[in-house]
């Protein structure tokens, strides 16, 4: 009688066990992968190779040293029409990384505002912020920032209507800050001898609000009593730098900006294009932060708020010091791609003429010299980093808000 | 084990795609044209005059018209163009990336776009000069009165470069206020978000005809640099950059000999000037040179017109932009066109 099944051969090794044998099965697959991939990538890398030598144009970095020949509206640091194509696009880096750094801030107020509020008893509240939520995360951010940007150009005064004997408008704040069409001029501190010592004071009285509250934290944890430690710290503030300001003889002027010839100067500058691109990228994002916010209180079970009203907390309290640390562990992650969201987002500067490293380096620069390809791998390189920098400064933090298992 | 599984993975996948190589993506420009059945022309988004869509969609324009004269020599048909608005700071990557197979696009020729940028200029069309346009209630009469004043500029045009020049050696300060495209600059500009617009002459002459009130704003005396405008083709194709320079050339020949789209056809039963004769293909073979049929320049210029007929019809002083010949008169009468012989 023969056997029903044959046993395997244990010697001998055929093709047909490639595919059928689910000892190599696997690694026949990754192999057949790995072959797809690799002829992909070389094909794309030989392809514009070819075609880059066909056109004469070999890859070439040459021309980040050449002077630019174009001048930049909003300059961080020192730059001229002379400087390098290098030193551009470093100029273009800076104004990325400030309109999203002061972007991620304002989102966050307005998101966790908003977030919040959405969650109030108060009906009106409630659906205010539902209405303010879905309209801005529902319509892309390209057109919030060019509306905004028609906006303060068209409805604002323009610089000349500040001119004259009965001027169609004027400054605001006894006459310190000029709100136009071109942007909005505010006061520009003027450091005279001795700012030094006020600046000095005004970082150690920062140390000691952040010692205080370490002390007032013990203090509570051991006696049960709080301080009201808002108006402590408020005090060392203020008081202290205040006092050296006026020992020394106000050593910090502010100088007002002044219509002089065509434009306002004398004080500091925030171009329209500038606001418009903080703004409608801070409104976007904060309706989105709004929802991870709302979704992090949420997450929290009921019981937690229950128990601490059963303690006699106020609702203020409750929120502050029982909902929100333990929402922030469920909110943080997905904050962290906000954060990176609006940072690639404001490379959409260039539809209102701010001139970030897409307007610099990816814009003007590239097409000045003609080396595209270049330019986006450069460019393509910088976001990657900036993004990877911010996603691993957040991962610290969120490291330091989960919950610690001992 | 698993590593040298892998190594050798790689080692196989390179040899294999190095031998499946990339095919050449540089094959005859006019070839691919007469297939597509239709020529790619990048023009400007909207200038009036030059470059604009009128009210029914069918592009108009000085550039279009040179669009429809190659596709007129090619064809025989000036309507088988398909138009790609294109913005400064795109318009070369387009070209280059075969997006279009021309540019008739106010672009300016200089060495670095010829040299370096890869493009083929194939003639002049405009001869221009970089301007200023103002409000007249500044009360500035020159281009040196505008110290600290807030400048409205296309990106990635030679006037930002030019204007970087200008004001950097008068020993200036200015803002400049980049802007895309021609339109959003002149919004910018009405809305009073810059002092002052700058461009080529004939762009803000283009822009100041379609303002409400033409007359409160001026142009000021100073033309700060030379700007030649022209047709541009890649680099790396005479053939085709030969089609468009010597379209341009019949469009300009054609004026000089006095050949414009009324008299064209009854010249054409021939004349006793033997280079009319060469030119509408009665005589010699100078379209089979090009790769086009005999009759392409006659074509071109009962179709579209010769070059004066088309500056008099979407530029000229009959028109809202009312530019004046100036510079790009014929030679023979004191400007700066000419055509090299068709001989």
């Amino acid at each position: 009688m023969t056997t029903m099944i044959d046993p395997p051969k244990a010697d001998g090794f055929r093709i047909s066990q490639l595919l059928y044998d689910t000892r190599y099965r696997a690694i026949t697959i990754q192999v057949i992968a790995v072959i797809a991939f690799v002829m992909i990538a070389v094909f794309l890398l030989v392809n514009v190779n070819r075609n880059l030598a066909s056109l004469g144009k070999e890859i070439d970095f040459g021309f980040l040293s050449n002077p630019s020949n174009y001048d930049i509206q909003q300059v961080l640091v020192d730059y001229s029409s002379q400087s390098s194509n290098l030193r551009a696009a470093y100029v273009g880096l800076l104004n990325t990384l400030f309109v999203a750094f002061l972007g991620c801030i304002l989102a966050t107020l307005i998101g966790v505002t908003a977030g919040v509020l959405r969650l109030s008893k108060n009906w009106l509240v409630a659906k205010i912020m539902t209405v303010y939520v879905e309209t801005f995360r529902n319509i892309p951010v390209v057109i919030w920032i060019i509306a905004t940007m028609a906006v303060l150009s068209e409805a604002l005064p323009q610089p000349r209507a500040f001119r004259g004997e009965n001027p169609d408008a004027s400054m605001w704040l006894w006459d310190s800050v000029a709100v136009t069409g071109r942007g909005t001029y505010i006061p520009r501190p003027e450091w005279g001898a001795g700012s030094v010592f006020v600046v000095i004071t005004f970082l150690l009285s920062l140390v000691a609000i952040w010692a205080f509250g370490r002390w007032s934290k013990r203090r509570f944890e051991a006696t049960g009593q709080i301080l009201p430690n808002v108006w402590i710290k408020l005090a060392i503030f203020a008081v202290p730098t205040l006092l050296v300001f006026f020992i020394l003889g106000r050593p910090i002027a502010l100088v007002s900006p002044a219509l002089k010839g065509f434009n306002f100067q004398g004080g500091i500058q925030l171009s329209n294009s500038f606001l418009a691109l903080w703004l409608a990228l801070s409104v976007y994002t904060g309706s989105f932060i709004a929802e991870i916010v709302r979704s992090g209180i949420l997450a929290i079970s009921k019981g937690q708020s229950e128990a601490a009203f059963a303690l006699g907390m106020r609702p203020s309290r409750t929120m502050n010091l029982v909902i929100l640390p333990q929402a922030l562990r469920v909110i943080i992650p997905p904050l962290i791609s906000q954060f990176l969201n609006l940072t690639k987002n404001s490379s959409l500067a260039l539809a209102v003429g701010y001139q970030d490293l897409r307007a610099t380096l990816g814009g003007t620069t590239m097409n000045n010299t003609g080396r595209e390809l270049e330019c986006m791998l450069l460019m393509m390189m910088i976001y990657l980093v900036v993004s990877l920098l911010i996603s691993s400064g957040m991962n610290v933090y969120n490291k330091s808000m989960k919950l610690k298992e001992r | 084990m698993k590593k040298s599984v892998f190594m050798g993975t790689l080692a196989a996948a390179g040899l294999v795609a190095t031998g499946a190589m990339a095919q050449d993506a540089g094959s005859s420009t006019l070839a691919a044209v007469k297939d597509h059945g239709a020529l790619k022309c990048g023009v400007n988004p909207g200038t009036p005059g030059f470059a604009a869509p009128d009210a029914s969609g069918v592009w108009k324009g000085f550039d279009v018209d040179l669009c429809r004269a190659v596709a007129a020599a090619i064809f025989g048909d000036p309507e088988k163009v398909e138009y790609t608005p294109l913005t400064s700071a795109v318009r070369f990557t387009a070209l280059s990336s075969g997006e279009v197979d021309m540019l008739a696009r106010n672009t300016t020729w200089t060495f670095s776009r010829d040299v370096d940028l890869k493009a083929e200029f194939t003639g002049v069309n405009y001869y221009d000069g970089q301007g200023f346009m103002i409000p007249k209630d500044l009360g500035v009469s020159s281009a040196k009165e505008l110290e600290g004043a807030t400048v409205c500029i296309e990106t990635g045009t030679t006037t930002e470069l030019n204007l970087a020049d200008y004001f950097r050696t008068n020993g200036m300060d200015y803002e400049p206020v980049p802007v895309e495209s021609f339109t959003e600059a002149q919004n910018q500009f009405l809305a009073g978000a810059c002092d002052v617009y700058t461009t080529d002459a004939s762009a803000l002459a283009a822009s100041r005809a379609s303002f409400e009130n033409p007359s409160d704003y001026v142009v000021l005396p100073e033309i700060i640099s030379k700007e030649p405008l022209g047709p541009l083709v890649r680099h790396g194709d005479s053939e085709w950059g030969d089609v468009v320079r010597w379209t341009l050339n019949a469009m300009v020949s054609a004026e000089e000999l006095g050949v414009t789209s009324a008299n064209a056809a009854e010249m054409a039963a021939g004349t006793d000037n033997p280079e009319i004769n060469r030119l509408l293909g009665v005589e010699g073979e100078l379209g089979a040179m090009l790769g086009l049929p005999n009759d392409w320049a006659f074509n071109v210029i009962t179709m579209v017109g010769n070059y004066g007929e088309t500056f008099e019809a979407n530029i000229g002083e009959s028109t809202p932009v009312g530019l004046a010949r100036g510079l790009n008169a014929l030679w023979t009468e004191g400007g700066l066109i000419y055509s090299p012989p068709f001989r």
